[in-house]
């Protein structure tokens, strides 16, 4: 049994998996203080011989007590979960500075146009790789995220990254990886016949190697 | 009022909600219509206001005055309704038949305006999946006569979609009223209501006003707006 | 005349017998229809639960032959291997058979219709008529349903949430005549289930017992009250939705095809639309009667039993105005998904009350564990951790990153297995002797409820941890990626744990076909419980009451002070005033 998340290598991982502790801390200690009670309550309560149980419909005290701490609770998660979620998906917090791609969703594959060495899209040096995706480290990027034929899902597992690729719309996606290697890309919504195997890399390279590799690739493709 | 203690002891009725049944029941049921309205015309709603130039202006391509005409048919046969239930109310049995035939014979009408609505709009060129290329409508939009299909022909078959599967839902309905309606006629030619028990009236009155409600409502919004 | 909403109905209660075709086959009596849905959702749900054999085989060993599985034809699983398309086929009728053909119709269905006359003093249902056509219509869509394995291209592979334009378009699926038939499967049982629930409405309303007020109703039938309302309202969302869906696949309209104008979003709007309401639909009964069963096992009355329906009635409403939470990673507005987390996050106080309700109903009891109440008891320890880890996907930032995958399995189950399908066994073992007047092997069924809290526990809670690695549900081979493969050890302990626990429910099968011929003969009242119900034979006669039964208390009179027994039934004029002890103590 596993309860700790896996290495993050975004800057979202501190902060999403630290609300995941928190809610597993409160839920835990929930499920501890209703599972042991159940249990005692069956242990001591257990029909035996001459003991009538207790006669009562309630009391008003101890429900009032017990709507009011779950309720608090989840507005504390609920303000939590606010801020973070605003940073991770609102439509104004992408950073301008972020360096655009575009990705584009089909059965079953990943087609991830770079901005090339300009660091701009729809201009001459973009160049688009299949099922691979190149990225400076410690510099935010944003994927604009859609889908040709049916509903994909872009799931960077180690980014803690997902956001549904539709078809007809054009989805914004931002990130900054914290650390240079590779990372696996999947598609986390049913998607067809080869839903499995729609996998793809992200490759996170420090930014003198990105840009070297991105000049070699634009010149690769202008020859 | 009439036969509701007949079927609910004294403690029955000081418990339950005052109403027999059969006409509880068809309230009920009427809500789950609501809903299923409620589907079709939000999937318009939203699928309108995001492809503003797939949809007509009013008079475009829809025959607003045949429909009004038609409009005005089916409010009518809700009067005739109200008109059928007030005289088996009032116990003139003779009445009642007569209103109730009426009834039946102008929602046929309205079934039957509407097929011939269709068979135009489908000649024409107007399917529940776009406009059939080629067909004269399909010319008009291509020179721009309509403001139909801005900017792309294709994206006019989202208003055929909803247009025939509102409208042809409603018909479906107005069908199935017209049918329980010819139940209820030849039950009442039979002598098999009276001033005391007329629920079958009642009840059948109640789902065929709420047709005539939605269709009201679908009017507006698909062919005055 | 008296309770009888049906003059010629009744007529045929107390005289002759009638034929075998109408008194067991087209049968209008409640009692029969509710069982016969009984026999009926049971078979799909082990259909369901075959279904899922396949899928855990397939994540335990990918690719390898299943013993056995030879016997399939070609275009599933050719010499026993799984075929890609097929698993998808599998993953999507686990869920619609379980969901829409086993544990809805168990709910609603059954429990619905045997226990809402009986327990309100009815004689039958409002329309018994229109009763017996709602059987009558699932039983064709479910042949429909099955029917799909059968046909070309195969059954229906967009997932038990049928997402467009996957499930829209042959050419993105494979699928052709497979997804049809889903569709008109659900839009028929749609009717079927709309019927259904018009008539609990109108049953409670209208015909309860004189004394049977609406504070002295019975939490299970509370719990159905308010289901058949959301059933009502929730499911023609649903069967208008697949009527587009249908018109798409057939018509050619573009209701969700980004091509022609739709908006494949709207689906899901559409489906969430009715799927939150029905996730309450799926609890809500099961929420019911296993309140029922913890009073009557801890011979204690409910604790808080106005709060309990509150609860019920504000868990109903806020699920109509939380569905946005399945979609936070769908594409929708981001700002729509603060709002929708707020009112998600909101539900866990009803269920929190309903929780500690159970708990304060059992402190202080005298518990007699009796195997409904082992299961009742289940139900409210396996209800908490599918409720708590729901918590996880409420906050929108978690979500992302467990959206999708097995975490979502896991609380789903917790929910609809640790949950629903364990208040089911507690309701059918409870009103098994009712049903069909014989009791079930205490032995055998203590042996199977044992068995199967084990093998839950195994089965799903080893699940959490698959989606705290982040690995995605509905993929035919885990092993592709890199990053699943530490988990292939887990997936296959779970799958020889949910082969044991399958395995597990034999005893069940048994146990129930062989009390309902050789079982020991069921008195009145087995489980000395106050309901309406065991105040008359079991099984009941046609007709249920010899006269109109006058209700006195409430459901929950147990232990009574100034009571010899510790139950009081609803209507036995023992001790007309019950002294109002709310609050407090009462004296012993």
């Amino acid at each position: 049994m596993q309860w700790i998340l896996p290495d993050g290598a975004s800057t979202f991982a501190g902060d999403i998996d630290f609300l995941y502790y928190v809610i597993l801390v409160i839920t835990g200690i929930a499920f501890l203080v209703v599972e042991l009670g159940l249990l005692w309550f069956a242990v001591k309560y257990r029909a035996r011989p001459g003991r009538r149980a207790t006669y009562t419909h309630g009391s008003l005290r101890a429900e009032i007590v017990w709507t009011a701490i779950p309720a608090v609770s989840v507005v504390v998660l609920g303000l939590m979960s606010g801020g973070v979620w605003n940073h991770v998906k609102g439509r104004d917090s992408v950073p301008a500075e972020a360096l655009p791609y575009r990705v584009l969703a089909r059965q079953f594959e990943w087609h991830v146009t770079h901005p090339g060495p300009d660091g701009q899209l729809d201009t001459p040096d973009d160049f688009t790789i299949r099922n691979q995706l190149h990225m400076p480290v410690d510099r935010p990027i944003v994927v604009h995220l859609a889908a040709e034929d049916v509903i994909h899902s872009f799931f960077v597992p180690a980014f803690r990254v997902k956001q549904d690729a539709v078809p007809g719309m054009e989805i914004p996606v931002w990130f900054e990886a914290t650390k240079a290697g590779r990372f696996e890309l999947a598609c986390a919504e049913l998607c067809g016949l080869g839903h499995y195997r729609m996998g793809a890399e992200v490759m996170v390279h420090a930014a003198d190697e990105f840009a070297s590799w991105t000049a070699a690739q634009a010149a690769a493709r202008t020859q | 009022m009439t036969h509701a203690h007949v079927m609910r002891s004294p403690a029955q009725r000081e418990l339950g909600a005052g109403v027999y049944n059969e006409k509880l029941g068809i309230w009920v049921f009427l809500g789950s219509e609501v809903m299923f309205f409620t589907a079709l015309i939000g999937a318009y709603i939203i699928l309108r206001f995001a492809n503003p130039g797939a949809f007509a202006q009013p008079g475009e391509l829809l025959n607003v005055p045949v429909t009004a005409v038609n409009t005005f048919l089916l409010i009518c046969s809700s009067v005739t309704m109200v008109k059928a239930f007030a005289a088996a109310n009032m116990g003139n049995l003779k009445q009642m038949k007569l209103y109730l035939l009426a009834t039946t014979l102008i929602g046929a009408a309205f079934v039957g305006v509407q097929i011939y609505e269709y068979t135009h709009l489908i000649h024409a060129g107007f399917l529940p999946s776009g406009i059939r290329e080629g067909s004269e409508l399909a010319e008009l939009a291509l020179a721009g006569e309509l403001g139909l299909g801005r900017p792309d022909p294709a994206i006019a078959g989202i208003y055929g979609s909803t247009f025939y599967t509102m409208t042809g839902f409603h018909g479906f309905h107005v069908t199935c009223g017209v049918v329980c309606m010819a139940y209820v006629t030849a039950k009442a030619y039979r002598g098999k209501y009276t001033q005391a028990d007329h629920r079958g009236i009642e009840v059948v009155g109640l789902y065929w006003h709420f047709v005539d409600l939605v269709w009201i409502i679908l009017f507006t919004i698909v062919y005055l707006i | 005349m008296t309770t009888v909403a049906h003059p010629s109905e009744h007529a045929t209660h107390a005289g002759h017998e009638l034929p075998f075709i109408r008194k067991y086959i087209f049968s209008t009596d409640h009692k029969i229809i509710g069982i016969q849905f009984l026999l009926m959702s049971l078979v799909f749900l082990f259909v369901g639960g075959l279904l899922a054999m396949l899928i855990r085989w397939q994540q335990a060993y990918p690719g390898a032959a299943i013993p056995g599985a030879a016997v399939l034809p070609e275009t599933m699983a050719p010499g026993g291997i799984l075929l890609p398309e097929f698993y998808n086929s599998l993953v999507t009728m686990h869920g619609t058979f379980m969901i829409f053909f086993a544990i809805m119709p168990l709910l609603v269905g059954v429990f619905g219709n045997y226990l809402i006359p009986l327990k309100i003093g009815a004689p039958d249902m409002a329309f018994p008529r229109i009763n017996m056509w709602s059987f009558w219509i699932a039983v064709p869509a479910g042949i429909l349903m099955l029917a799909g394995f059968f046909v070309e291209g195969g059954h229906a592979a967009a997932g038990w949430t049928s997402y467009a334009p996957l499930s829209a378009n042959p050419e993105f699926s494979g699928v052709y005549a497979g997804q049809k038939l889903w569709l008109l499967s659900i839009a028929i049982l749609g009717l079927s289930s709309i019927l259904g629930a018009t008539n609990y409405i109108t049953t409670v309303v209208n015909m309860r017992a004189p004394g049977m007020t609406w504070f002295r109703l019975p939490l299970s039938i509370w719990a159905l009250f308010i289901t058949a309302i959301l059933v009502l309202l929730a499911i023609p969302i649903l069967s208008g939705a697949a009527i587009m869906l249908f018109f798409d696949q057939t018509i050619g309209t573009h209701f969700f095809a980004p091509a022609g104008g739709g908006q494949p979003l709207l689906w899901q709007h559409l489906f969430w639309y009715f799927g939150h309401p029905e996730v309450y639909i799926l609890i809500l009964p099961a929420m019911g009667m296993v309140s029922d069963i913890i009073a009557n096992g801890s011979r204690k009355p409910i604790f808080g039993y106005h709060s309990m329906v509150y609860a019920i009635i504000a868990i109903a409403f806020l699920g109509w105005v939380v569905w946005g939470h399945h979609m936070f990673q769908s594409g929708m507005n981001p700002t729509l998904g603060m709002g929708f987390m707020i009112s998600t996050l909101l539900i866990a106080v009803p269920s929190a009350i309903k929780t500690f309700n159970w708990m304060g109903t059992m402190w202080q009891g005298s518990i007699r564990f009796h195997v409904p109440m082992l299961h009742a008891i289940s139900f409210v320890a396996m209800f908490v951790i599918g409720g708590l880890s729901g918590v996880f996907m409420a906050s929108t930032p978690v979500d992302i990153y467990i959206h999708d995958t097995y975490f979502i399995v896991a609380h789903i189950h917790y929910v609809l297995f640790g949950g629903s399908l364990f208040a089911l066994f507690a309701a059918i073992t409870f009103w098994y002797p009712k049903m069909f007047g014989r009791m079930m092997s205490p032995f055998w069924g203590k042996v199977h409820w044992l068995l199967t809290f084990v093998f839950f526990n195994l089965t799903f809670f080893p699940m959490h941890s698959l989606g705290v690695y982040g690995h995605m549900r509905r993929i035919y081979d885990p092993t592709q990626y890199e990053f699943l493969q530490p988990l292939m050890g887990l997936n296959k302990f779970i799958t020889v744990s949910a082969l044991l626990l399958f395995a597990s429910q034999a005893i069940f099968v048994v146990n129930f076909i062989s009390s309902w011929f050789r079982g020991a003969k069921a008195p009145d009242n087995p489980w000395e419980d106050n309901g309406l119900e065991w105040t008359v034979a079991s099984p009941p006669p046609h007709g249920n009451f010899a006269g109109v039964p006058t209700v006195h208390h409430g459901p929950y009179e147990f232990s009574a002070p100034g009571v010899a027994e510790d139950y009081l039934p609803q209507s036995s004029p023992a001790r007309t005033a019950v002294p109002r002890t709310e609050g407090r103590r009462a004296e012993p």
